[in-house]
Parts: C-alpha cells; structure tokens; sequence
C-alpha cells in the first residue's frame, strides 16, 4: 500500500516535470523571434559556455582517444588488425564519444550552473522581480543560454573531435608503432562525412537538451536554499541521464534516416 | 476570485475594485492571502477562478507576454525587496529604463539620482544589495518600482521587518507619492497604525474573503466581530 503509494507520487512527480520541461520548450519556441534579440547576452553565454568549458571538455577528449586508441590496438592486434586502430577510434569518436562525452561533461557543468543561478534568482524573488517590471524572463534568462548553446556545442564537440582523434594517433604511433600516415590514411578511408556530421547533429540535439533542463530545474525551484541544493544535484544526474537515453534514439533516428 | 495552494483554500470568492485616485490598504493575520491576493491583483500569479481586471483588460487568462506592455504601467514594492544581487543600487533602479525607454545615459542618471533622492538614499549608486540594511533595500525597491511612474504601485508588506524610524519613513513616502508620482496603489500590510496613515479605503481580509472594506473611519466603526479582534489584535490567523 505505501509502496503503491510512493510509485504514484514518483509518477507524477515524472508526469509534471516531463510536463514542464516540454511547456517550457514550447514558450521558449515561441519567444525565439520575439524582440528584443539580447544578443550581448547570447555573446556572454557563448563565453561561459563555451571558452569556460574547453579545457574540461578537450582534456577529456585527448585522453578519451588516447585510451581508445590503447585498448583497441591491443585487441586488434591479436587479429592482427592493429593497422586499423584509425578508423575505429575515429568511428567510436566521431559518432558517439566525442558529443556524448563532450556533453555530459561540458552539459553537466553549464546545466547545474545555470539552474544554481536562476534557481537563486527565483527563491530571491527576482525572476518576479523581472515580470513585474514587465521583462520577459524567458526571452532574457532562457532564449539566449539557448541559442548560445546550439552554437557552442557543436563546436566544441567539433573540437573534442579533433582532440580525441589526435589522443589515438599519439597512443597508435608511440606505443603501437603504427605508422603515422597509416593512421590517418586509414582514417580518410574508412570514416565518410555523414560519421562526423550525424555526431555534430547529436551535439546540437545535446545542447538544447541540457540547456533546457538547466533552466527548467531552475524555475522550477522550490524551498529556499535546500531547494536550490536539490534541483542543482538533479541537474546533473538529469543531463547524465538524459543525454545517455536520448543518444539511444537519436543514433536510432539517425541510422533509419540516413544509412 | 478563488484560489487554492494544494488542499489549502486561500481565497474564497473575494471581490474588490480600486479606483484610480485611491490607495487601498488590505489588512489580515498572517496566511490570510493577502500577498496572493496583491499578485493576483498585479498578474503574477493566475486564479483558479473568477475575472481580474488590469487598466480595463482581463488578465486572468492572459499569457505572460500579452501582459508585459500592462506590467510596464504598473509597479511591485516586494516584501523582500527582490532586488538583483548582481546588480548595483543605482543599476537595480535604472534596470526598468533601460529595459523598456530609449533614454539616454544622462537622462537615466538624472531620473533614478530623483528616485533615489525621493526615498532617501542620494549617494549610494555604487553600493551592492549586499552592503545595504532591510530598510534601504527596500527603500531601493520602491525607488525602482517607481521610475517608471506607474499609474498604480503594489506594496507587498512595505514596513515588514523595518525598524520604527524606517517603517515611518516609507509611510512618509507612500503618502507622497499621490501627490506627484503615482496616485493609486494597493497596500497589503497587517500594520494598522501605517494603513491609516497612508490609506484612503481599507480592507479586511478574513477567511478568504473580506470582513469590511471601506475608509479608516467606517472601518474603525465596525461591528463585524472578526474586524473587531483584527483591530485589537486579537484575530491570529495561520
């Protein structure tokens, strides 16, 4: 009876914040082209989200590759395969490793940020503050960490990629002594360009996701500075979450669509 | 209009128009909604039924965007102040100007120094939130509800947590204002002495609705039991 009790609580706990978060994507789509554009703030973001979070995002990337790139050579070369440790550490990188780490890492940094900052803002009063001075929040808080993100992440993501390939080469060359244009000529070889493009799209689809959920969990904030504690720790345990199950049906999508 | 917190009736089919030309103090215990009641009034949160009217439009179903241009002609005094932490004083008054006018920087100066000046704190344009007492803050929150010269100011609690000398001095400034800047405001206080002193109609809210609602005299000669033991500090409410 309790147990049925708290699963009906847990569902529709799930129900409001699905709920929610789908609500505050529609009026953030909807205030996209409403003015003012507050593109100062959008360049502010970009900062933050961006610079601020590329040494995180291509230290992870280079020993990503790196480590990719040891393990693979390593059992390939029991098929002796080890000349094409290119191409799948670029597979691996390109496709999947470099936006979904990039986001995690990157996303979970940004999205717990930003609802710190206007969860802070709501259990001050201030995003009423905002409305009562007839500012529209959503086009002042939200709408310009978004479009900062839809631009920085693939970025970012196109950097990481970078990284993470070059991590392979230094392992493969170094430690496995496979030839250095082996490597890359494997590399031109087997990966096309839908590889790359299909995870720059996933980085996009990232952005908007963590973004979102980082604002949502803000204004959804409740219960002072213990609220703030809550939301901020579901933030990150959310972005996790939700950038893992969509990678799932995105690579889905993506597969049915265009291979 | 009727609202509920959960299972909690706050509201119960409470009815009230203010005129302009009038400063209307709403009184009540603790938890007797008079706060929701003063964000219903002002478009901050939505009834869960029943009709509220804004300078002549219906905002109860309004979506928060069609109701910016309305929010610009009106102003909120915020129990705390609500001022942007990251924000200096004299930035938390122009906020508003710079938000919704084209002015220039000389003329945002000029405006927010008269502001400023108005309630009592010239030279404080460089000082954080942080830095400043509960009175000053709130000082800082009537002065940048009021840079717009609103036609009508919400004051939610304005003496709340102020000391006497404070508490006065707001009264002070609610007072005048309906003779320069803005004649018509609601006033949510449980303050008795204060809403006498600044108000022309008041209300008493009770139960979710109101006991009495008219000028300090008549209400002073109430024969409504919970008006009564309002006004002698008697009627606690949770």
């Amino acid at each position: 009876m309790i147990m049925a009790r708290g699963l009906r609580a847990h569902l529709r706990e799930a129900a409001v914040w699905y709920g929610g978060l789908g609500l505050l994507t529609v009026r953030v789509a909807r205030n996209l082209t409403l003015p003012p554009s507050y593109l100062w703030l959008v360049a502010r973001e970009i900062d933050i989200i961006g610079v601020r979070s590329l040494t995180v995002a291509l230290t992870a990337a280079v020993f990503t590759g790196m480590v990719l790139a040891l393990q693979t050579a390593v059992n390939m070369a029991r098929f002796g395969a080890e000349n094409y440790v290119g191409p799948v550490v670029a597979l691996s990188i390109l496709r999947e490793l470099g936006p979904v780490l990039t986001a995690i890492l990157v996303g979970g940094k940004v999205a717990s940020g930003i609802t710190a900052e206007v969860g802070s803002m709501k259990v001050t009063e201030q995003i009423d503050a905002l409305r009562a001075i007839g500012v529209n929040y959503i086009k002042k808080l939200i709408v310009p960490r978004l479009m900062a993100a839809l631009l920085v992440f693939p970025l970012v993501t196109i950097l990481a990629d970078g990284m993470g390939l070059v991590g392979g080469m230094l392992i493969a060359v170094f430690d496995r002594n496979v030839d250095p244009y082996l490597y890359w000529n494997t590399i031109a070889y087997w990966v096309v360009l839908k590889d790359f493009l299909t995870g720059i799209g996933k980085s996009v689809v990232f952005g908007a996701l963590v973004t979102l959920i980082g604002c949502y969990n803000g204004l959804a904030t409740e219960g002072g500075t213990e609220g703030l504690g809550r939301s901020t720790t579901a933030t990150v345990v959310q972005v996790a979450m939700g950038v893992i199950i969509s990678d799932f049906f995105i690579t889905k999508l993506f597969l049915f669509m265009f291979w | 209009m009727w609202k509920a917190f959960d299972r909690n009736q706050v509201l119960r089919g409470v009815s009230l128009t203010l005129r302009k030309g009038t400063i209307l103090a709403v009184m009540g215990g603790s938890g007797t909604g008079k706060t929701v009641l003063l964000r219903i009034a002002a478009g901050l949160i939505y009834p869960d039924s029943g009709g509220v009217y804004l300078f002549g439009s219906r905002i109860d179903r309004m979506s928060e965007e069609a109701m910016l241009p309305l929010r610009r002609r009106s102003g909120f005094v915020f129990q705390g102040a609500a001022l942007f932490d990251s924000l200096s004083v004299f930035e938390n008054v122009a906020y508003p100007l710079r938000e919704h006018t084209r002015m220039s920087l000389g003329q945002i100066t000029e405006r927010v120094h008269h502001f400023l000046t108005l309630v009592g704190l010239p030279d404080t344009d460089d000082l954080m939130p942080a830095e400043l007492s509960g009175g000053m803050r709130k000082r800082v929150g009537i002065a940048r509800a009021l840079v717009m010269e609103p036609e009508v100011v919400f004051f939610d609690e304005p003496t709340a947590g102020l000391d006497p000398t404070n508490a006065r001095l707001v009264a002070q400034l609610i007072a005048q204002l309906r003779t320069g800047v803005c004649d018509t405001a609601i006033v949510v206080t449980h303050d008795v002495e204060f809403a006498e002193l600044v108000a022309d109609q008041m209300a008493i809210l009770v139960g979710g609705n109101f006991a009495a609602v008219g000028t300090p005299a008549e209400i002073h000669r109430s024969a409504n039991a919970d008006v009564r033991r309002f006004l002698t500090g008697e009627l606690r409410e949770i």
